[in-house]
């Protein structure tokens, strides 16, 4: 029996292989499947989730070893459905080209915020050094974190 | 203005065409009234019989065409193409919504279903979807406008004369009264389909949305992490397959340890096939069907095979380099000779020769290719994030061996494109996987499988010579290139042509080529041939103004000449006053020639290419490790109006970034026909530490809007190199540049 806490919520899931990553029980197992997959070998990030408020990369961490909080690109908006600062300033910007590190991206942001609230750039490309994006679209993703530093 | 697209996309359509893929370049040949008559805009005005997903008012709706469809809960407009990152999801609908007149609020935007007869070729390259679209989007917003008025006009008893439409209402502005386009849509649905060529469209000078900076449509959806992805679609009682094939192309299987993996965990069942004998569709390989993706995964891992590789790619990219140097001094197949190239290189004041290479360079989109399928009774139903869903049907339909009428494919979000997703052989592994399963399968490929097979950007060799004459200008320049063909006979990439810099432009030219047998498939790469002959030829130019002592910008505007179309009459065609103005532009904002400190410098390129005029500044320091830092990249772009703006800035920012990356450290090696890099550990692409400052400027101009997925890339390596030479004097002749030495700061 697989436990996990994932967006708040306690789930128990039977039959899952111990092997099994974190990025493919929350894909596969929980529906949650804006937690993309890139490489399989923590290289790209986009698998990027939270664990306690830290950003790991779910491609490559069990699911049996993730016994704290995880949050998933779909944990971040409230019940209200208001999005987030970091969300609303990916929104604004219109940070995305195909979108798909995104999650990722954002989730890494949210990581960063989360223990650095007013991060300077240097702080910003390392907190997000470990994201590809594909499409080049970094300087509005800095930007994205920068407003939403400020909002917050 | 007439649309010629030939010169913007010929490798596309050369590829496509060798795979019996109906081309871009096709549809583009039939003309504007041809092709209108294919969407369905002409005369009778096409009712669309696909689903939609909103109750059909009473009375309604309003759908004149398949791009507009209006009923009293809202209006919907349809986005036809794929969306990979390009922006098309978001421009297109808005140049409907500017002729209708909607304000963007009160729109939704909806991706098209495949349906050829209604929207004419739907697919995702050659920055084509703007420029192909233009005018029939134009026209279907127009047609919708003109039945609202309609409908308003007879409402009311007034003339259509006397009204006017602003923010999804048209206006009685005499009586004033105002009526929702939502409210008259019943009564406009009965009046007459407007011919074409009676619509008014609007002049530039009354555009409320085109050229405004909108966010994307799926922003909102983008950032809750919802499932718009190809790989994020689910079906009842779905299996996931992977399938593997020989690394290298060409092998088949010759046994495999099937037993053994269907008794792993998970595993519901593996199987061989052989392949239907095209390497575009399906490639001989072993499929595990599993209940979930880490089952699938494990079991490939376990996975035994035995490839017979007796027909199989032996290709190695040290044997090619030994061959174009051999082929240095050999004239090869003669594709462009202009002028008297040898008795300008004998009366010449200065002559340099240089051989310039680069590597093969993988896709790289993230979205790892994948494709959801549902086999039952003879048909085949396919959920794919492909960037030609109207091509695929053939390819499908000739796998299965069934009518193509039988194929029905969804379009989904598209993780990244670059060309990658021109090609459908996953999908065509998806279908066939499904219907031998018997379930529903997404087939999901790794990393390592995309890597390992993909259609890659062909290496290349040039053995270029230039001359100088006595009064410092150009006067004839020799390019000799060594290529590759999949088929014996076509350079992978098209080859070079009388559209290639600087034919046409310096007065003696001369393009020889020669085409290498490799096996491993090649294919369009964001910007075909541009996105290399664009370094070979802006870095040697700058070489040859350096022989002659003179200024690059200097000489760059005099090798463009005095202002004209290269090709008279073909809007799509390089104008020399329309790139002066660039290059003008592009050095003015940055600085050119003013003093910066050692080590630091400004390096310049053009570059035309899918109808953009770019130049492009960098600014560079260069220190005594090679470790190489960008700060900044000042863009100058005419690629006519612009539709969306924050669309567009974000085009030249992500084409500078990915040429940056693919030109510092990036490139496939291939031994015994094997790509030797697997996974992103091996593949550096660059990160947001090393991204340089972008300053984008666009020239206003009422030029016809073109594509700006792909012309923005082109300059960007020989900008950067020139730049190098200029901090350093140290010319770089091979990309990717870490080759020699170089890293990123």
């Amino acid at each position: 029996m697989l436990r996990l806490k994932v967006n708040g919520e306690e789930r128990q899931l039977e039959g899952v292989d111990e092997s099994t990553p974190l990025l493919w029980v929350l894909r596969d197992e929980l529906g949650l499947v804006g937690t993309k997959f890139g490489c399989g070998i923590s290289q790209c990030g986009a698998c990027t989730v939270l664990v306690d408020g830290d950003p790991v990369r779910s491609c490559s961490y069990p699911a049996v070893s993730a016994t704290g909080e995880i949050t998933t690109i779909e944990g971040l908006t409230p019940a209200s459905g208001e999005l987030t600062p970091v969300q609303q300033a990916w929104v604004d910007l219109d940070v995305a080209q195909c979108g798909y590190c995104q999650s990722g991206q954002i989730m890494a942001a949210e990581g960063l915020l989360r223990r650095n609230p007013k991060p300077s750039d240097a702080e910003i490309d390392e907190a997000m050094a470990g994201n590809i994006c594909r499409c080049g679209t970094y300087l509005r993703i800095r930007q994205a974190v920068k407003t939403a530093a400020k909002s917050a | 203005m007439t649309l010629n697209y030939q010169g913007i996309h010929d490798t596309f359509a050369a590829v496509n065409d060798a795979r019996g893929i109906p081309s871009a370049l096709h549809i583009a040949k039939l003309g504007r009234r041809q092709f209108m008559k294919l969407t369905g805009l002409v005369g009778g005005g096409l009712m669309l019989a696909f689903s939609l997903p909103r109750a059909t008012a009473k009375g309604g709706p309003l759908q004149p065409n398949g791009y507009v469809r209006i009923d009293r809960e809202g209006i919907l407009l349809y986005a036809k193409n794929p969306e990979i990152g390009q922006g098309v999801k978001t421009s297109l609908p808005m140049i409907l919504a500017e002729e209708l007149d909607a304000a963007w609020r009160d729109v939704q935007v909806l991706q098209a279903p495949i349906d050829q007869a209604a929207y004419g070729t739907q697919f995702a390259g050659g920055s084509l979807s703007i420029p192909m679209n233009w005018m029939s989007l134009r026209q279907a917003g127009a047609t919708a406008r003109a039945m609202l008025l309609g409908a308003a006009a007879a409402r009311w008893g007034v003339p259509a004369a006397e009204l006017a439409t602003e923010d999804s209402h048209v206006l009685h502005k005499a009586s004033g009264r105002k009526l929702a386009y939502t409210e008259l849509a019943a009564e406009a649905a009965a009046m007459p389909v407007p011919k074409a060529d009676s619509l008014k469209l609007k002049e530039r000078s009354q555009f409320r949305l085109l050229g405004k900076r909108i966010t994307g449509v799926d922003n909102d959806a983008l950032v809750r992490g919802e499932p718009l992805f190809g790989i994020d679609q689910t079906l009842p009682g779905m299996k996931i397959a992977t399938y593997t094939k020989c690394p290298a192309i060409g092998g088949k299987v010759k046994s495999a340890n099937l037993e053994a993996i269907k008794k792993l965990p998970g595993v519901h069942d593996a199987f061989v096939f052989e392949g239907n004998g095209d390497a575009m569709e399906l490639l001989p390989g072993v499929a595990i069907v599993a209940d979930n993706t880490w089952a699938a995964i494990r079991a490939k891992r376990a996975l035994e095979v035995t490839w017979d590789e007796s027909g199989a790619a032996t290709d190695s990219w040290s044997a090619a380099a030994a061959s174009a140097e051999e082929l240095r001094e050999q004239p090869g197949e003669r594709v462009v000779d202009q002028g008297d190239v040898d008795a300008a290189f004998e009366g010449a004041a200065e002559r340099v020769q240089a051989s310039y290479r680069y590597h093969f360079v993988s896709h790289a989109q993230l979205e790892p290719m994948n494709c959801t399928a549902r086999y039952a009774d003879g048909a085949v139903e396919l959920w794919a994030p492909t960037q030609t869903p109207g091509f695929s049907r053939r390819n499908i339909a000739n796998t299965l061996g069934i009518d193509a009428a039988k194929v029905t494919v969804h379009q989904t979000r598209c993780g990244g494109g670059f060309g990658r997703r021109l090609y459908n052989d996953f999908m065509c592994e998806a279908a066939a996987i499904a219907k031998r399963a018997g379930v529903p399968v997404k087939l999901q490929w790794t990393r390592e499988d995309d890597m390992c097979c993909d259609l890659f950007r062909a290496g290349g060799f040039h053995h270029v010579s230039g001359a100088v004459d006595g009064d410092g200008k150009v006067s004839a320049w020799r390019d000799r290139f060594v290529t590759f063909t999949n088929d014996g006979k076509r350079p992978v990439n098209g080859g070079l042509s009388a559209r290639v810099f600087p034919a046409g432009l310096v007065p003696n030219v001369r393009y020889e080529q020669t085409a290498l047998d490799w096996k491993t498939r090649c294919a369009a790469w964001r910007a075909p041939g541009s996105n290399v002959y664009g370094f070979v030829v802006q870095s040697f130019l700058h070489e040859l103004a350096a022989a002659a002592g003179r200024d690059h910008l200097e000489v760059l505007l005099e090798v463009l000449g005095e202002p004209r179309w290269f090709k008279e009459g073909d809007a799509q065609a390089l104008h020399t006053g329309r790139a002066a103005a660039v290059v003008k532009l592009a050095a003015q904002k940055a600085g050119w020639g003013r003093d910066m400190p050692p080590g630091r410098a400004l390096g310049l390129a053009f570059y035309f290419s899918h109808g953009g005029h770019i130049a492009e500044v960098a600014d560079v320091s260069v220190d005594a490790a090679k470790k190489v830092k960008v700060h900044k990249v000042t863009v100058a772009a005419d690629v006519g109006q612009i539709v969306n703006l924050s669309g567009a800035e974000n085009q030249i920012q992500g084409s500078v970034v990915d040429g940056l990356s693919t030109m510092m450290g990036l490139s496939v090696t291939f031994e015994n026909g094997r790509a030797e890099q697997t996974n992103f550990d091996h593949y550096p692409m660059l990160r947001m530490a090393s991204t340089p400052e972008v300053e984008a400027h666009f020239i206003d101009s009422d030029f016809m809007p073109t594509g700006l997925g792909e012309p923005a890339l082109p300059p960007l390596a020989p900008a950067v190199c020139n730049a190098i030479f200029a901090a350093t004097g140290q010319r770089i002749r091979t990309m990717p540049i870490s080759e020699e030495g170089y890293s990123v700061a």
